[in-house]
């Protein structure tokens, strides 16, 4: 039982981070720290797809996926490896990189939501003169349907 | 010909690209109505992509073999495009089946022409020195639903959902200069909806762990190759994150919250093309992933999604058709209105027959033609009369005769009265609930459509038999560029009703490919 939280313990991280974030969604009333929340509840799921990449191979957790493609570049890795006393494997497990490259898409794409919704909040404020969602919500009983 | 050819051959990739880059140029086209006569020009240009991509989807004309080193995949079925000529496992493959050339000629249809009618009413609402970045994002939108509808890799559908969502967001941002609550509208939608699309996300993420493909294809495939499906918990969770996320974003009840209000304080040309391509949109998605790679006979058999689907969609229908009956704001009565028919395009494919599918396709093309016309229609009210409050309609019906004409017939159909395209799509639905033995969702159903008489009958009322107020005096026709868009529409859905030959034939062949698709899984 213990193992299983253990050896899945990135996971319950994410969880956990996830939960963290959806929980300021809701009960935080402060629009500013709803936009943290919302980055928070993202970035746990970027963790998740970190983990799911990693290849694990005779215990021994995977190296950073590195192409070397040809011949020459081969050659410099082991100049390199001679020069400055590197120790580059030969045949070696790399973990997988399809997900990284997913995740650093779905980045940009959390960063882009929050310059939007920051930039949304600062309109807010000049409308309304406040980013308390209780203020607004008062303010906004009393104007026409 | 050979620049002809060239196009068929890259018309998948060139109904996205075309928009992108020519879209986003509108920022250099000035702030008069530069943006609005360049955005009009590239919406023509893709809507005739689209029809021919139909055309070479349905057989009507044939693909040239090849291009180049690059050997299309042509196969009766379905159009395959690979960008960059990776193969699929790699690459990402544009797709285009009978499915999705419909729902990507209703998108670029009703963009084409939202944006002819923008023209005037973008003029009063936004202000002149963001009119061109106005336009920049009101054509990334449709790139965004474009791509969504184009393409057959699953993490492509999340970017360019992302990127639809995003551009949204702004477009119902700046609203504000009508009213400041369009702000507030703005925020919810966004947090609401990034929550959605994270689900989606991580629903994407667990079958990529499953399948370890994000081709949609090689990701059904492969699933319907498991063993023991029923069992397997990745695939359970994964299936529960894609529901939430989607009915987020088609905004299905109970998770409508964010739309009544998004549409409201939105300008009135968004409305309209909102209301009209952006949550078709999203069932759009949900019959990729429910059907297409997770297959009925998982998402409805063994873990009887379907249920929780009819459930949500007929409190939908009952729920928002109430709600709507007690408003006030004409365009709050509508944003109400359209959770209920979402509930009926759900309701429609969750009942996993072919006449089901097949109405809720049918509902898809009519409702937006239908509510994009209103939308229209109000929209053209909000411009002469500065708001489309009940008390603003009064009267109208003698000092603009035609826009109201295309309210009431638009209104008429929304209620599903015979000769309209409304009631072929509820006849269709109909037949489909008795089929599936489930007589007591027709009674949902007609209940539905009462309410809608109910709502409809308030605005009609007040349109012909109220007294115009003082300011409603001096009123006088919509102008031409908003009033022929509106007619075309509600003409269509008129002409719809009448022959029902083209959307049926379309609807059919559609929910045929995509029920058998790989085995068949479609019940008598």
């Amino acid at each position: 039982m213990a193992n299983y939280f253990t050896s899945y313990y990135n996971y319950w991280v994410y969880i956990a981070l996830m939960m963290i974030g959806f929980y300021g969604i809701i009960a935080k009333r402060n629009l500013v720290k709803q936009a943290i929340a919302l980055s928070l509840f993202q970035t746990g799921i970027f963790l998740f797809y970190i983990s799911m990449a990693v290849v694990v191979e005779d215990g021994k957790i995977a190296d950073a996926p590195i192409y070397v493609a040809d011949q020459k570049l081969t050659h410099e890795l082991q100049e390199a490896e001679h020069d400055h006393h590197l120790i580059v494997k030969s045949s070696r497990s790399f973990s997988n990189p399809l997900p990284h490259v997913l995740i650093l898409t779905a980045i940009v794409v959390s960063v882009s939501i929050l310059a939007v919704a920051l930039a949304i909040i600062v309109n807010i404020k000049r409308a309304y003169g406040t980013i308390e969602e209780d203020e607004i919500q008062q303010i906004e009983m009393n104007e026409a349907p | 010909m050979e620049l002809m050819s060239w196009i068929d051959f890259h018309l998948p990739a060139l109904v996205v690209v075309t928009p992108l880059i020519a879209g986003i140029m509108t920022v250099f086209a000035g702030k008069k109505s530069g943006p609005w006569l360049w955005s009009c020009l590239v919406h023509g240009i893709v809507f005739a992509m689209t029809l021919r991509l139909s055309q070479l989807v349905h057989g009507l004309a044939t693909l040239p073999m090849e291009v180049g080193d690059n050997i299309p995949v042509v196969n009766p079925a379905h159009i395959s495009y690979l960008l960059g000529s990776w193969p699929r496992q790699w690459g990402i493959e544009l797709r285009v089946d009978a499915l999705n050339s419909v729902i990507l000629l209703i998108v670029a249809g009703i963009a084409f022409l939202t944006t002819i009618y923008s023209g005037k009413s973008v003029e009063k609402e936004i202000g002149s020195d963001r009119r061109n970045w106005f336009y920049a994002v009101w054509n990334l939108t449709i790139v965004g639903l474009l791509g969504i509808t184009v393409t057959g890799d699953a993490f492509n559908v999340y970017v360019l959902l992302e990127i639809s969502s995003l551009t949204i967001y702004a477009l119902i941002a700046m609203g504000k200069s009508q009213d400041r609550r369009a702000l507030t509208a703005s925020l919810k939608y966004l947090i609401l909806g990034s929550v959605g699309a994270s689900f989606i996300l991580l629903g994407i993420g667990y079958l990529l762990m499953i399948t370890g493909t994000l081709n949609m294809a090689d990701m059904g495939e492969s699933l319907r190759a498991l063993e023991n499906p029923g069992e397997n918990r990745t695939l359970q969770v994964a299936v529960a994150f894609l529901l939430v996320g989607l009915s987020m974003k088609m905004a299905l009840f109970p998770l409508h919250m964010w739309l009544p209000n998004a549409y409201t304080y939105a300008p009135s040309a968004v409305s309209a093309l909102l209301s009209a391509t952006a949550t078709k949109v999203g069932v759009y998605m949900a019959f990729r992933f429910l059907y297409t790679i997770i297959g009925p006979v998982f998402s409805f058999e063994s873990i009887s999604a379907n249920e929780l689907l009819m459930g949500c969609a007929t409190l939908g229908i009952l729920i928002c058709s109430y709600n709507a009956m007690t408003q006030d704001n004409v365009k709050r009565i509508l944003a109400y209105s359209s959770v209920a028919q979402i509930g009926y395009i759900v309701l429609g494919f969750a009942l996993h027959t072919s006449l089901g599918v097949a109405g809720s396709i049918i509902h898809i093309i009519n409702h937006a033609l239908i509510k994009g016309g209103m939308f229209m229609a109000l929209g053209a009210v909000v411009y002469r009369m500065g708001a489309a409050r009940l008390t603003d309609l009064s009267g109208l019906g003698r000092l603009m005769p035609w826009t109201m004409g295309a309210f009431t017939a638009g209104g008429l159909s929304l209620i599903g009265f015979p000769l309209t395209a409304g009631f072929i799509s509820k006849w269709y639905l109909a037949q489909a609930c008795l089929q599936a033995g489930r007589w007591y969702l027709v009674v949902a159903l007609l209940v539905g459509s009462i309410f809608a008489i109910v709502y409809v009958w308030r605005v009609v009322e007040i349109i012909y038999f109220g007294e115009p107020s003082a300011k409603a005096k001096s009123v006088r026709e919509a102008p031409l560029s908003m009033l022929v868009p509106t007619l075309i529409m509600i003409g269509l859905s008129l002409y719809f009703g009448v022959t029902a030959e083209w959307t049926g034939g379309m609807a059919e062949t559609a929910a045929q490919t995509l029920l058998t698709e790989f085995d068949g899984g479609a019940q008598p």
